[in-house]
């Protein structure tokens, strides 16, 4: 049998493949169009042409002006330049006891460790860092941030949306506050980028990052909108490209294929949405009926339209992901530690499930190339893959007996 | 199924098909030959790393640079990884830190503050490898779980019973740190090294052209990278915010005459002759130890053997205790030459052994397993 005629995946999340249409565009700067974006002489100028039309390409995904578009090597760079670049050392107390003065930040409990530990590490160097819980939903409470936000904050920095169950924060409110608060705001869309409309005015953001790898184009590049008049610190230091904000040779082809993906995405993200939300409801819908005692995690906040986490009571979701994909299913647990083994998921613990619960969840993330087929064939495996798991599990029995 | 011409590049799934087997795969030479011999027996394999301890945890006992050519550590999953690339089956790092702590490492620590010298690889095998690990083996569509030990398992038909027993190759035989498997844990299980010698194995492993053909062994206990008991027990108890400052005590003869100081129990164990701090004519061991007054007493050699001891937590290999006294060779320590005795089953869990001649240093906490010749008839706890 042919491998990839029976091989699904639903991790789209993770990363998606580059279209063919994005691949062709990058094509002639590999080696056609070597020339650095910085040169002054003709090749020079058209590599640097494709890099300002990838801009403008970029910008108008997200209602920005392209002047505001910083390119970088990915969602990390882009939340750790937000972080580091508004909440430098300069800001910093030499005390790392971080006294009521210290600088605040505002964070939640769910970001991608790409906040996270850049927030825990400005935490070390004696900033305060406030992390705001969800509900069960994995939402924030707009209350609660107002009253976290003190005369000290600097910076609010919340995702827009969360990559293990797809939740969307109400942004447009909370960049409300930040503004009234007269407080920067930085979003990581790296999991909303391309999924579902952005507009930087309508939410009022000044900082966002988006990484292409989730989007269609390929690893390696990202973007960090800066809001014109941010006062927005440089982190690494060399020649004058791109404004100063971030030296370094413009990798050309990369932001050739995100302004691509970008300009596919806006075409194509209204039409994608409609399309592939109904096949994820129709594999959660499935899956409910068809496991027992089975649950979404956050299904009733508003979602991007191609994730789902679904928890599977009696089940360890490493052994489950194990079992799906030796049948040809790649979808998501938590996430991967350096090994490679799976870590409990500080999400899922975070909108207050369970340790064993957290541990028998299963994310799956759908695509723009997820077919009927694919969902019917996920709608086959899981099931008997869960019931086989659970005939071998010491805590289903007892479980199933109690409820 | 998927139609876009993007998922070619994918590797190719595993069929799951009957006979898959999971291959325990540490990394090392003796595993990473377990998966090549399964495989050239026409086996279906699945290769399963298991991440134990993390390694970066108690960073005081981290030495220069990343830790090599231990167990858990990062070189050896991607070891195990490269082995499944180079053989082409899939591999998976599983995390079984948190059963690992709880069921090897705290027990471990807390074994040597109350003055024994206890097994960490015993309760690894029996409550992590056969058992979470086993398990998840089975759930992802295994029947067996295959692993790099140098043991035999056995059908015996006349009994209707799985039997363990020693590797053919004597010198690398583990029977020892497996006498707590249950029959349905030896009923999964394969031990294909058995019948090999190590040299063997080796060869088997360049032949297969084996990354780790050359790998040197690893000695060490996997958890603690230093190889220094006494350190990890200290840096571990301070990570639970027990201090072992006040532990020290004081070391003592038979007559309780004090010859000495000592700064915890978990820096000794029973025989231990050198570092005993202070100088003596005639050469000291150490005879027991007292957690409850915090005391060391040692003797001369000729004290320090006994005929009796007793065990805990019996396991009989065959699932049921003997009927009478049964006379068997017990081993009390991984390198003891089994001696004859006779054991007798005091209730389900306990026994008492009474060795034929007096054996040197039988230390709380090590094992006693007791031997018909190649079969492992069970074995307890010494306490």
């Amino acid at each position: 049998m042919d491998s990839h005629m029976d091989r699904v995946y639903l991790d789209f999340n993770a990363t998606t493949p580059v279209e063919p249409e994005v691949f062709d565009a990058m094509r002639p700067f590999f080696s056609a169009e070597f020339a650095n974006a910085a040169s002054i002489h003709t090749p020079g100028q058209r590599a640097r042409a494709a890099v300002e039309t990838a801009r403008e390409q970029v910008a108008t995904l997200i209602g920005a002006r392209p002047q505001e578009i910083v390119f970088t090597s990915g969602g990390t760079e882009s939340d750790n330049h937000a972080i580091f670049g508004i909440v430098g050392p300069a800001f910093l107390p030499v005390s790392s006891s971080g006294d009521a003065n210290s600088p605040q930040l505002v964070t939640t409990a769910i970001e991608h460790e790409a906040v996270l530990n850049a927030c825990q590490a400005l935490e070390k160097q004696g900033a305060r860092v406030t992390y705001l819980p969800t509900d069960r939903e994995g939402l924030i409470d707009l209350e609660e941030l107002r009253r976290a936000i003190r005369p000290e904050t600097v910076l609010i920095t919340i995702m827009h949306a969360n990559n293990e169950l797809g939740a969307v924060q109400p942004l447009e409110e909370i960049g409300r506050i930040a503004k009234e608060a007269d407080v920067y705001f930085h979003t990581d869309a790296v999991q909303s980028a391309g999924k579902i409309p952005i507009d930087v005015n309508t939410l009022r953001v000044d900082l966002l990052s988006l990484s292409g790898h989730k989007f269609y184009a390929p690893k390696g590049i990202g973007a960090l909108y800066v809001r014109g008049g941010t006062r927005l610190r440089q982190l690494l230091y060399g020649g004058h490209h791109q404004r100063g904000f971030r030296p370094g040779t413009e990798n050309v082809a990369g932001i050739v294929g995100l302004g691509k993906a970008a300009e596919i995405a806006r075409k194509t993200l209204a039409e994608d949405a409609r399309r592939i939300s109904a096949l994820r409801d129709k594999l959660q819908q499935g899956l409910l009926q068809r496991v027992l005692h089975s649950r979404v995690n956050g299904g009733a906040a508003p979602r991007t339209p191609n994730t789902t986490n679904l928890v599977f009571p009696g089940v360890e979701g490493e052994a489950l992901l194990i079992a799906l994909d030796l049948k040809g299913l790649a979808c998501s647990t938590g996430a991967a530690c350096s090994s490679g083994a799976v870590e409990p998921s500080h999400v899922l613990t975070a909108i207050g499930l369970p340790p064993e619960e957290a541990r028998a969840s299963l994310r799956f993330s759908l695509g723009r190339h997820t077919t009927s087929a694919d969902i019917d064939f996920a709608l086959n495996v899981v099931p008997a893959a869960v019931t086989q798991l659970r005939e071998l599990s010491p805590t289903y029995g007892k479980m199933a007996e109690a409820r | 199924m998927a139609t876009a011409t993007q998922f070619a590049t994918l590797p190719k799934r595993a069929q799951t098909q009957r006979g898959l087997v999971a291959v325990a795969m540490s990394g090392g030479v003796d595993s990473s030959a377990v998966a090549a011999l399964l495989q050239q027996q026409g086996r279906a394999v699945v290769g399963l790393t298991m991440q134990l301890w993390n390694q970066r945890r108690l960073p005081e006992l981290q030495g220069d640079g990343p830790a090599q050519h231990r167990c858990c550590s990062l070189d050896d999953v991607y070891d195990a990884k490269a082995v499944a690339q180079h053989l082409n089956f899939p591999h998976y790092v599983v995390n079984f830190e948190e059963q690992f702590e709880a069921r090897v490492v705290r027990p471990f620590v807390d074994q040597y503050l109350a003055g024994r010298t206890p097994i960490a690889c015993t309760n690894c095998n029996t409550d992590v490898k056969f058992e979470p690990l086993l398990r998840m083996a089975r759930q992802i569509g295994a029947e067996r779980l295959a692993t790099g030990h140098y043991a035999r398992i056995r059908r015996n038909d006349a009994i209707r019973r799985w039997e363990l027993l020693r590797a053919r190759d004597e010198t690398k035989d583990q029977s020892y740190f497996l006498w707590g498997l249950s029959q349905e844990q030896l009923s999964r299980s394969d031990f294909p090294l058995g019948e090999l010698t190590k040299e063997e194995v080796r060869a088997l492993a360049r032949r297969a052209n084996l990354p780790v053909a050359e790998k040197p062994e690893s000695m060490e206990l996997c958890f603690v990278p230093t190889g220094n008991y006494v350190q990890f027990i200290q840096a571990y108890s301070r990570e639970r915010g027990i201090s072992l400052q006040n532990e020290t005590g004081v070391i003592v003869n038979e007559n309780g005459d004090v010859l000495g100081r000592h700064d915890g129990v978990h820096n000794f164990t029973i025989g231990q002759r050198k570092g005993l701090g202070f100088a003596a004519g005639k050469p000291l061991y150490v005879l027991s130890i007292d957690p409850e007054k915090n005391r060391v007493v040692v003797g001369e050699d000729d004290v320090l053997r006994k005929t009796v001891c007793e065990v805990e937590g019996v396991n009989w290999i065959p699932g049921d205790q003997p009927p009478g006294p049964l006379r068997a060779f017990a081993k009390i320590r991984h390198k003891h030459e089994a001696a004859p005795a006779t054991i007798d089953a005091l209730d389900a869990a306990t026994a008492r052994v009474t060795f034929e001649a007096p054996q040197r240093a039988i230390t709380p906490g090590q094992a006693a397993v007791f031997y018909d010749g190649d079969i492992v008839l069970g074995g307890g706890w010494i306490r």
